[in-house]
């Protein structure tokens, strides 16, 4: 097993026709990805290298039975086009698109719970069952399939991390990037529900960072209902109050968000907490051996 | 983006919440020449994006021409702090208002709640101090509702929290009408936090913001034209302004060592190494996914424009960036640009050993090669030095 993405997932991407979405489209196929069906408005008919391209998402779902929608299109036009695929029939929705307007990402947030769609991101690599399925930019070469599931705020450091549990012999059940906005489809806690039910999940790996509280809430729902190991790395103990790091929801307001608050919150429930990405390997590997 | 004062009144004006009258000025002569145009006693308020002004004397009252002169000279061009210390500001602008006669002063805010993907309104009959330390003190002074994502905010909606605060009777309608007025305003102008501290009620019984404290969305700014020509001339540090220009994801901070790192959640990882290796971070900088030679160039040049720094750490983990790449790009910059500064570089992942074939092939003076982050860490905060 292995959650969101797998060898049923029939993937449709919007913005298959732009640059980006081609490249990392085509990718995915090559992966061993089911890809469906693009959309382009304008573009039904065509096909990129054997692809057929629809008007809309519902098109394609109705023509290919696409069930899980990848969402590349520019930040503008990001929100409208995650509603269109909310609304089309897919069951989930990957939305690589960073930069998009925060507010418009709440109206869409509510917009998928009320329809019972399961969204990832915006702002995130997405999602990699090594050896299944992969949707979106994770460069699949450093996982290989296995027994740790991670869930991470950061694309880059998920890569460093899931390299280091490669080279010491362990594998991913999934890889889901929840992205670095303010508000994502998908939190930490989400997530996490879906490896505690996963059978080929034995330990989970948590990536947060600064800002939000969703590091927090996920320590309380690990003490609740987790009874799998979850070793956790939070970025950013060196960032100053009221700048933004790099990511939209990466900023520090007020007195929370802070990554040591963070830290504590997680080793008050039993997480232990790696000091860095390479430690961070090295206990999730320590106490998968015992 | 945060707003001034003056800014975000002239926002609220926009969206029909009362807000005194008056002026910018950036000179003590302007300053004048506003305040006796507004008439006296007029406030003469520094415009700096922090707060406790009027603890550091930023805030001063006016009560005739010769006072106004000797306020505003002082106000302008002084260094303000912050009251855990930022900053400092200096103040390039006060802005000139009317007196306001006070009668009371409350509290009213809309702030993007994260954890429960709601707005969030905000009242308190105790206005115009800490508002962390009213909560603090007694909770139930402060009373929050969060905003249902799914009908408007009205007036009518806004009024039990109002009467849950307590405030008096007769301005209760109005401060309601107020509150819907700012939840309105939050999603028309993408605002993320509309604070108003205090917000009065003047002896003729007038709801007015005497004070605004606005954050306004930065991935909204392309639909936000006068926004984003406030964002652009509100950068004042050099390097920020240079990497604004160029495109590149830069904050600057207070230490020695120059950091260039793939992805927002690497960079900031590698900071905390820096510091773990017990080194100071003279920045953070992103160089983003399939970073390109050019990109490169334009990241060292922003760095090594920023003199406090004494050496470059360049951690990249290659996913869809390839190392060979960013290698052509360390040489190329070489070429173009005098770093003058030693540089630690680790490459790993997608292409990392043609990276590293290239680096050493090109023979670059002062350019170490580490292994792992941890390395590199403890390689660059060797090499930097002391900070200045």
């Amino acid at each position: 097993m292995s959650i969101v993405v797998d060898e049923s997932t029939k993937l449709v991407v919007s913005g298959l026709t732009g640059r980006e979405g081609s490249f990392h489209g085509l990718r995915n196929r090559a992966y061993g990805t089911h890809l469906a069906a693009g959309v382009t408005p304008g573009k039904g008919g065509q096909d990129v290298e054997g692809v057929p391209i629809f008007d809309s998402i519902r098109e394609a779902v109705e023509g290919e039975a696409a069930n899980t929608s990848m969402i590349f299109v520019p930040a503008r036009f990001a929100a409208p086009a995650i509603d269109e695929a909310i609304e089309s029939g897919v069951h989930t929705v990957i939305a690589i698109t960073e930069g998009i307007p925060v507010l418009d990402m709440l109206r869409t947030y509510w917009k998928a719970r009320e329809a019972g769609v399961r969204l990832i991101g915006p702002n995130c690599p997405g999602v990699l069952s090594p050896g299944k399925a992969n949707v979106g930019i994770i460069p699949a070469q450093f996982f290989d399939p296995g027994r740790i599931g991670v869930v991470s705020k950061s694309g880059t450091l998920t890569y460093q991390i899931g390299n280091e549990l490669k080279q010491a012999g362990e594998g991913n059940s999934s890889i889901v990037g929840i992205g670095g906005d303010p508000i994502v489809g998908s939190d930490f806690i989400d997530v996490l529900k879906l490896f505690e039910a996963d059978p080929e999940t034995e330990l989970i790996v948590m990536v947060g960072e600064i800002g939000g509280d969703a590091e927090e809430r996920a320590a309380e729902f690990i003490a609740a209902e987790v009874s799998k190991p979850v070793v956790a790395y939070i970025a950013g103990f060196t960032a100053p109050p009221g700048k933004q790091m790099g990511h939209a929801g990466a900023i520090i307001s007020g007195s929370s968000g802070t990554a040591q608050a963070k830290k504590e919150a997680l080793e008050a429930k039993g997480v232990r907490v790696g000091e860095s990405p390479t430690e961070t390997a090295q206990i999730a590997v320590e106490v998968l051996r015992g | 983006m945060d707003l001034l004062e003056y800014q975000g009144k002239q926002l609220f004006a926009a969206h029909g919440v009362a807000v005194p009258s008056g002026e910018v000025a950036s000179t003590v002569e302007e300053a004048l020449a506003a305040a006796e145009r507004i008439g006296y006693p007029c406030a003469i308020k520094a415009q700096v994006l922090i707060g406790g002004r009027g603890k550091a004397g930023g805030i001063k009252i006016a009560a005739d021409r010769e006072e106004a002169e000797r306020h505003a000279g002082a106000i302008l061009g002084m260094d303000i702090r912050g009251p855990r210390g930022e900053g400092p500001f200096r103040v390039d602008r006060v802005w000139i208002e009317r007196g306001s006669e006070i009668a009371t002063e409350h509290y009213a805010s809309v702030i993007l709640d994260r954890g429960e993907k709601k707005l969030l309104a905000m009242v308190s009959a105790r206005g115009g101090m800490d508002i962390e330390a009213v909560a603090a003190e007694d909770p139930a002074a402060l009373v929050k509702r969060h905003i249902d994502p799914t009908r408007p905010f009205t007036a009518s909606a806004a009024r039990p929290l109002v009467d849950a605060a307590g405030l008096d009777e007769d301005v209760r309608d109005e401060v309601a009408a107020v509150l819907a007025k700012l939840a309105e305003t939050a999603p028309a102008e993408d605002a993320t936090l509309i604070e108003v501290n205090p917000l009065i009620v003047t002896e003729a019984r007038q709801v007015v913001a005497l004070d605004a404290k606005v954050t306004i969305d930065n991935n909204a700014l392309y639909r936000h034209e006068g926004l984003a020509e406030l964002d652009a001339e509100a950068i004042e540090d050099p390097q920020e302004a240079m990497a604004r220009e160029k495109g590149l994801t830069y904050v600057k901070l207070d230490g020695n060592v120059g950091i260039l790192a793939n992805g927002a959640g690497l960079c900031m990882s590698t900071l905390d190494v820096v510091a773990q290796a017990g080194g100071a971070p003279a920045n953070f900088l992103d160089a983003g996914g399939g970073s390109k030679a050019e990109a490169i160039v334009d990241a060292l040049t922003v760095i090594s424009s920023d003199q406090k720094v004494g050496a470059i750490l360049f951690n990249i983990f290659g996913g869809i960036t390839r190392c060979d790449e960013i290698a052509k790009g360390i040489v190329e910059a070489s070429k173009q640009i005098e770093l003058g500064v030693p540089m630690v570089v680790r490459l790993d992942g997608t292409n990392s050993e043609q990276g590293l074939e290239i680096l050493a092939a090109a023979q670059l003076p002062d350019l170490h090669q580490e292994k792992t982050m941890l390395g590199a860490a403890r390689k660059v905060v060797e090499l930097a030095g002391a900070p200045v």
